[in-house]
């Protein structure tokens, strides 16, 4: 039931009695507006346009989401480190306060930019412009952006990104998948992190693939222990499929 | 959480268009939130109360429409209505769906005098 006119909640097209030829339509003093406009359309066209920007730069631009502790930097840290000599890497970090993930970052020798968000529980496309205009990546660069550690929120906010790589780990439970699935359905990768710990938790690890890809069939999967340093190939490989080599090379 | 965000944004296409039409009173909004577009309404209407005030919507009437989740199915081309986001075609219980309508969310229309 809509909460402000109690009108149930099967409105149909045919009852819109706001339909009329042009934009707007006044009658006597009232003037009807129809706006028809997306409420994240301003977000979507400054993430359009962060993807203009990539592109024009040949930068592959991944963005990191998970709840947090699933290991997301440490992942990062560890990726920055093995493949420093392959890529200029660029990284910008999001969470609520404290630039303890970028000092991480920049212990590795990678230019990096902290996002702080206060109260808020996402980035957005506007965020990333101001980020974007202090780090200066360089053209054919890997720029990761580390998101505010939530499944819920970052799942709405298209940030411009090439690709969006969900991380999840096996200490948390194998139906992740199910209970966040915009989050889940929005990604192209997810890395299930910590196999480590695969013996001493009660984690069904077929069944948390079974449950992503009930939510999205196309979800590519890879499992990997950041700390035990295994499975990192595949995370490697994956990546580097993905660089777009620049023409003239 | 995000809620908050998604009110503001629509104080800001409400007073842009308002600003537009010369208006200087929102008697009415309409909105489109489907139930498949990530809207918890408890902490959007929350939002909403505590976010509106002092501004132009203050005193509108709001009215949401909220279109129900319907998927058609890529292996057997049949429609269905689609409840959560993981469920599979209950004809051929493939996980392989087009949403085709539950993610709206969007400003519809405003009355203005």
């Amino acid at each position: 039931m809509c909460a402000t006119c109690g009108c149930s909640s099967n409105h149909s097209k045919a009852q819109d009695h706001h339909h009329h030829a042009g934009n707007v339509h006044n009658s006597s003093e009232r003037t009807i507006i129809d706006v028809e406009k997306d409420i994240l359309y301003e977000n979507n066209m400054l993430a359009q346009r962060n993807r203009g920007y990539f592109d024009a730069k040949n930068i592959l631009c991944l963005n990191l989401v998970s709840s947090p502790g699933s290991g997301k930097t440490s992942l990062l840290e560890k990726t920055l480190l093995d493949l420093k000599s392959e890529f200029p890497f660029f990284v910008i970090e999001g969470d609520q306060q404290t630039s303890n993930d970028a000092d991480r970052i920049h212990a590795t020798g990678t230019k990096v930019t902290q996002i702080n968000t206060g109260k808020g529980c996402h980035l957005d496309a506007h965020m990333i412009i101001h980020a974007l205009q202090g780090l200066k990546p360089s053209e054919n660069a890997v720029l990761f952006i580390e998101n505010v550690g939530n499944l819920v929120c970052p799942a709405m906010f298209d940030l411009g990104e090439n690709e969006r790589v969900v991380i999840m780990s096996v200490t948390e439970g194998d139906d992740k998948p199910l209970k966040y699935p915009d989050m889940f359905a929005s990604s192209s990768l997810c890395i299930i992190n910590k196999i480590d710990l695969l013996p001493y938790v009660p984690f069904d690890i077929e069944k948390a693939k079974e449950n992503a890809l009930k939510v999205n069939p196309e979800l590519k999967i890879i499992e990997l222990s950041c700390t035990a340093e295994t499975g990192l190939t595949h995370w490697y490989e994956w990546l580097k499929s993905k660089v777009i080599k620049p023409e003239f090379e | 959480m995000h809620e908050l965000s998604i009110v503001m944004s629509i104080l800001d296409i409400a007073k842009s268009e308002a600003l537009k039409a010369n208006a200087s009173q929102i008697n009415e909004i309409e909105l489109e939130i489907g139930t498949l577009s990530g809207i918890d309404m408890d902490s959007f209407n929350f939002a909403w109360r505590e976010a509106i005030r002092g501004t132009i919507l203050e005193n509108s009437n709001r009215i949401v429409f909220r279109p129900q989740g319907k998927a058609s199915c890529l292996g057997c081309d049949q429609s269905f209505d689609l409840v959560n986001r993981f469920d599979p075609c209950p004809f051929c219980n493939s996980h392989f769906i087009n949403i085709i309508q539950g993610k709206e969310l969007k400003v519809k229309a405003l009355v203005v005098n």
